[in-house]
């Protein structure tokens, strides 16, 4: 829980800041069976992005990262967009992308598990190629379909709340469930700990990190059809640009290091909330909503300098320096007299 | 030393074979070109290839410097972008002189990577996550300068930007082509024949190793960022004379440009082994697939994506297989 403590504050100070240009900002309303509120709009406008962290997070818990998820939002929208334009109907339209972005994300982790080339690189084959694929499927253009149905996946509400917020709900508590109830989540550490020990272990470490990819894939193509379903159009050019660093950032921010390993569901989710609430901020308070990339890279760089231990050590701890090692010379001596 | 046995009983060093696939691709491809398209196979498309790229080559060598210590710069695409906006909007605005101008440039673009490089070195953070956060930097402080497209209308500018260098018959160059030039050679030079290149390979081969040998590697990486801001900076002005125009917008996704031309041109992405004369191959090649996109004119831009991804991942894959046949 004390890993929490800092995004937790950070995201309360965020919300503060907020209530004292907007009053009104805490207040939800129930107007017309759906709830209203700024808060719930932080919530909703950050659903894909919780989403894609979501993934993300478990990616870079096995010591990988997955730049393609931006590519990945784009294909799926654009091929959700062109089955339902062709008349295929939503279902068939909505299961037939989430499998082509677990297929591509399969891919991925095939190349960073088998081929064995590194996660950067592996994705950022993707990356590149995705977004071309995106506009091979939409021809260029930008898709618009008018669907009742698939509008209800971004746009629509069910029982008052958001229906986006319960698909975040849902998939977080069975992520949870998969990872903190069952092995999977010590399995995963355990592989972003040190993979080549974990399969010596006996664990099959391939299979994990295929299945987690493709698990980021999956979460990056629900968001896509949540951001395309919401627009009601798909763009294979626009969609989800720059999600892929934001959802790094939110994971980071949210505590779990680059560096594989452990990670926290809980801070990733604080994390991704952080972003939507600065974005939100930033209008609410008057800023330029330009410069949020500014505030986003003072952001990165202050998390990185609190995560990393040689600032730490060079900051904090310069008046309590470690006594010099002399006392346990002189202790030894002691012994042996 | 590992070598690639050839018929015959001749072989190549293990390390110059990227380098050749990658010339052997460009041969190949300039040969279909000129097979398949009328007035394809000149000099001139060669050399427009180059008046081109000019910009993504220069910021190619800085990338290739980066790459052989085996670290990552993300934040190239927008130091470009944040240059072009600099230049443009000290001209526009106030009217600085360009002699003025293109040393702050350079100044400041050289003064990001020198922060970037002091932060990785210093603090032990990821070369990734520290070139991403300057990268939000950059593109943040574009859009604070301005988030419309500011004209270049500076005289000395304007006329360096439009001046044709004729060379033997109808063949011309722009003099941006000339400035990547010298930044290939000096970057070869000092990558071939000085400490510092030394010490870059060496840091990029085994950090521990260079450690141990007394190398400097902690100023070699500062060093390797600073000359790849600059060399961001120096192609934000080489764009700027192209477009003749400051954009926040301007070489968006220019990173991955970057990254894929040096690993085209053979250079491993772990570090410590790389030519720069790869990463010139690997910058025409880029080139020469939109120069062939746009003379088979029904392929739409989007072909160049995946055509790079494709490469991108063919020459990954021959990395692996190498890296793999090198190790014991």
């Amino acid at each position: 829980m004390r890993r929490l403590l800092w995004p937790i504050l950070a995201l309360a100070l965020l919300l503060l800041v907020n209530l004292i240009f907007t009053p009104g900002f805490f207040s939800i309303q129930l107007r017309e069976g759906h709830l209203y509120g700024s808060l719930i709009d932080i919530l909703r406008f950050g659903a894909p992005l919780i989403l894609v962290s979501l993934g993300m997070t478990l990616v870079i818990a096995t010591g990988g990262i997955d730049l393609s998820v931006g590519s990945i939002v784009a294909i799926a929208g654009a091929l959700a967009c062109l089955l339902i334009d062709q008349e295929q109907g939503v279902l068939v339209a909505v299961v037939l992308a989430l499998g082509l972005s677990m297929l591509l994300g399969a891919w991925n982790g095939f190349l960073v598990a088998a081929v064995g080339i590194q996660p950067i690189i592996a994705t950022l084959i993707l990356m590149v190629a995705g977004r071309g694929l995106a506009q091979l499927i939409t021809g260029g253009q930008i898709i618009t379909v008018n669907e009742p149905g698939y509008k209800l996946i971004g746009g629509g509400y069910l029982l008052t709340v958001p229906f986006g917020v319960l698909i975040v709900l849902a998939v977080l508590a069975i992520t949870a469930f998969l990872t903190r109830r069952l092995a999977l989540g010590v399995l995963i550490e355990s592989v972003g700990g040190n993979a080549e020990a974990s399969r010596l272990a006996g664990i099959r470490s391939r299979g994990i990190i295929i299945m987690v990819y493709a698990f980021a894939a999956l979460c990056a193509g629900v968001a896509g059809l949540m951001i395309s379903s919401n627009v009601s159009s798909a763009d294979g050019n626009n969609a989800g640009l720059w999600i892929e660093l934001d959802a790094i950032l939110a994971v980071v921010i949210g505590g779990t290091s680059l560096a594989g390993g452990r990670f926290s569901l809980g801070g990733t989710v604080i994390g991704a909330l952080i972003i939507q609430t600065l974005t939100t901020t930033i209008y609410s308070v008057g800023v330029p909503p330009e410069t949020t990339l500014l505030f986003k890279a003072l952001v990165v760089t202050a998390v990185c300098l609190i995560q990393s231990q040689a600032f730490r050590d060079k900051v904090f701890h310069r008046r309590g320096r470690p006594a010099p090692p002399r006392p346990v010379a002189e202790e030894k001596v002691r012994v042996s007299t | 030393m590992t070598t690639l046995s050839l018929g015959g009983g001749r072989t190549i060093p293990a390390k110059y074979v990227p380098v050749l696939v990658t010339a052997c691709l460009f041969v190949a491809m300039f040969v279909a070109g000129g097979i398949r398209y009328d007035g394809f196979a000149t000099g001139q498309i060669v050399l427009n290839v180059f008046i081109d790229n000019a910009f993504l080559l220069v910021v190619a060598v800085g990338m290739t410097f980066v790459i052989l210590t085996g670290g990552i710069d993300l934040s190239v695409g927008s130091v470009v972008a944040l240059s072009t906006m600099i230049a443009a909007s000290l001209m526009s605005g106030p009217g600085w002189p360009p002699y003025v101008v293109v040393p702050l440039v350079l100044l400041v673009g050289s003064g990001l990577g020198l922060v970037m490089g002091y932060l990785i070195h210093a603090f032990d953070i990821q070369p990734f996550i520290v070139t991403l956060a300057g990268m939000f930097l950059a593109r943040g402080l574009c859009y604070t300068i301005g988030t419309e497209s500011i004209p270049i209308t500076d005289p000395t500018f304007t006329a360096f930007a439009q001046t044709r260098i004729d060379l033997f018959g109808d063949l011309w160059i722009s003099p941006s082509v000339v400035i990547a030039a010298v930044v290939v050679l000096a970057a070869a030079y000092v990558l071939h024949y000085t400490r510092l290149g030394r010490a870059v390979y060496a840091t990029g081969g085994s950090e521990q190793s260079a450690l141990l040998m007394g190398l400097p590697v902690g100023r070699t990486k500062v060093a390797v960022y600073t000359i790849s801001g600059f060399c961001s900076a120096l192609g934000g002005l080489v764009l700027s004379f192209y477009m003749l125009s400051g954009y926040g917008l301007h070489a968006v996704g220019m990173e991955l440009d970057a990254i894929a031309a040096v690993v085209i041109g053979g250079t491993l992405l772990t570090g410590g082994s790389g030519f720069l004369f790869g990463t010139v191959l690997g910058v025409l090649v880029l080139g020469l697939i939109q120069t062939i996109l746009s003379f088979e004119g029904t392929l739409s831009s989007w072909w160049t994506k995946i055509v790079i991804g494709l490469l991108l991942f063919a020459f990954i894959l021959l990395q692996r297989l190498f890296s793999a046949r090198t190790r014991p």
